[in-house]
């Protein structure tokens, strides 16, 4: 089955050219993508996160506010209950600042220089280690 | 009342059956169990289709809007096309309906088509029923961008809105053969363009003929124009009568007939018998009409020498 992955644009951020190409090339390495344009709140990510049952969450942020937007998304995705939907981030974040995001669940940040090839080949690990086998899970529960 | 909580569980039990990981009917168990709905609940499911740009999310965004007004919750099922070479796809229906994403009783899910053609995922059907159950009063199934031939939302909807804009080729020409007659409302979008007056009444003299009005709106979804008149026909068809019933179990019907046929035929030709004939044919010793003709029979079961 398809890898869905959430590409999520937050904050006051104007430009989703970058989120658009990466959007594509995501589908292109046969992922089903969920873009959800441009000014996102962490409450709009999360919830759409949560309908979409999204593998993957891709946040990216360019204008600095990570470490205020990505300790909320965290929060917000524990107060679902939905932790097990993996995070990640890219954009432009600074390198200190990357220990701290991991430390508070997000599972990976991918920074400028990471190409997309590094992206996918990162999505498609990180699920296989963390991902669907949450939906495998439950559906044996369910059986 | 849709809490958050009815949002998690349903997308993943749709994703269940999404993914064929459960069926329908204990995905629909789980959701009872979880204290979600009831089996008994009924949801009003509209069917939003028509051709690609003709601005169907802008509208559902709008129909949204107005059922909310009304205190009723809202679910939306959004096809968008997969790739047929990589079968990856980009949802981007939700974009246009972001207003809604901080409220409870809307929820919205995207689909990828996959393997579908027919305008629809194959699992569109089992995700609405799941709504359903959960509680929504009003499913929302909005297809892909459709021309003429993609009619699988008559097998799901209990009233279809066909939504088209001005000056779309030839007058009415994209959405002329199979479109016109699933119709119970038509919608001219983008009625502030040239030629949506035109476009409307070539809509309204190919359905004069029809045994009950269909009635035929202009909007503008961008900004609301034309909205109330489209709820209030909506309204205005409920519980009328069980047209569109009958025309969704008769579809339904030949679709899984179909369905079944194909199954049932691949597995003929993967039999001995079969086998054989391939061979002879790959030997020469036999012409592809004969082969045909030879693998029918193997497939209608044993038929005696006359």
């Amino acid at each position: 089955m398809p890898i869905k992955v959430l590409v999520a644009k937050p904050g006051l951020d104007g430009h989703d050219r970058g989120a658009k190409v990466l959007a594509r090339s995501l589908r292109d390495a046969g992922m089903e993508v969920v873009y959800t344009g441009l000014h996102q709140t962490p409450e709009m990510i999360v919830n759409a996160a949560i309908q979409e049952d999204v593998d993957v969450v891709g946040v990216s942020i360019l204008s600095g506010a990570h470490m205020t937007v990505f300790p909320k998304i965290m929060e917000l995705l524990k107060q679902r209950e939905v932790e097990d939907i993996v995070v990640l981030g890219g954009g432009v974040i600074q390198e200190d600042d990357v220990p701290k995001l991991k430390a508070i669940g997000v599972r990976e940040i991918f920074n400028a220089e990471a190409s997309t090839q590094d992206l996918i080949s990162g999505i498609e690990r990180i699920v296989a280690e963390y991902g669907r086998d949450r939906t495998r899970r439950e559906a044996a529960g369910a059986r | 009342m849709i809490t958050h909580r009815v949002h998690r569980d349903l997308a993943r039990a749709i994703s269940g059956v999404e993914n064929g990981i459960v069926e329908l009917a204990s995905a629909l168990a789980t959701l009872r169990a979880q204290g979600h709905g009831g089996a008994e609940h009924r949801a009003e499911i509209i069917g939003i289709t028509g051709p690609p740009g003709a601005g169907k999310s802008t509208l559902v965004d709008r129909l949204i809007e107005g059922f909310r007004a009304e205190g009723q919750s809202v679910a939306v099922i959004a096809v968008d096309p997969s790739s047929p070479f990589t079968h990856g796809a980009v949802l981007g229906d939700r974009v246009r309906m972001q207003r809604h994403a901080g409220d409870a009783e809307v929820y919205i899910r995207s689909m990828a088509s996959r393997s579908s053609g027919g305008g629809l995922a194959p699992a569109t059907r089992d995700a609405v029923r799941l709504a359903e159950a959960a509680g929504f009063d009003i499913v929302m199934v909005e297809t892909v961008g459709v021309g003429q031939v993609e009619l699988e939302v008559v097998a799901v909807a209990d009233l279809i809105v066909v939504v088209t804009v001005p000056a779309l080729g030839d007058g009415v020409q994209a959405i002329k053969a199979g479109l016109t007659e699933i119709a119970d409302i038509f919608v001219v979008n983008m009625a502030d363009r040239p030629g949506a007056n035109r476009t409307a009444i070539d809509l309204k003299q190919m359905v004069r003929a029809s045994v009950r009005e269909i009635p035929v709106l202009q909007t503008i979804a961008q900004d609301g124009t034309g909205v109330s008149e489209l709820l209030s026909a909506i309204v205005e068809r409920r519980g009328e009568d069980d047209t569109n019933a009958v025309r969704a179990v008769r579809f339904e019907v030949v679709r899984q007939a179909r369905d079944r046929a194909v199954a049932a035929a691949l597995a003929a030709l993967d039999s001995p018998d079969a086998a054989a004939v391939l061979e002879r044919l790959r030997d020469h010793e036999l012409t592809r009409n004969d082969a045909i003709d030879a693998l029918l029979t193997i497939l209608g079961g044993p038929v005696h020498a006359h």
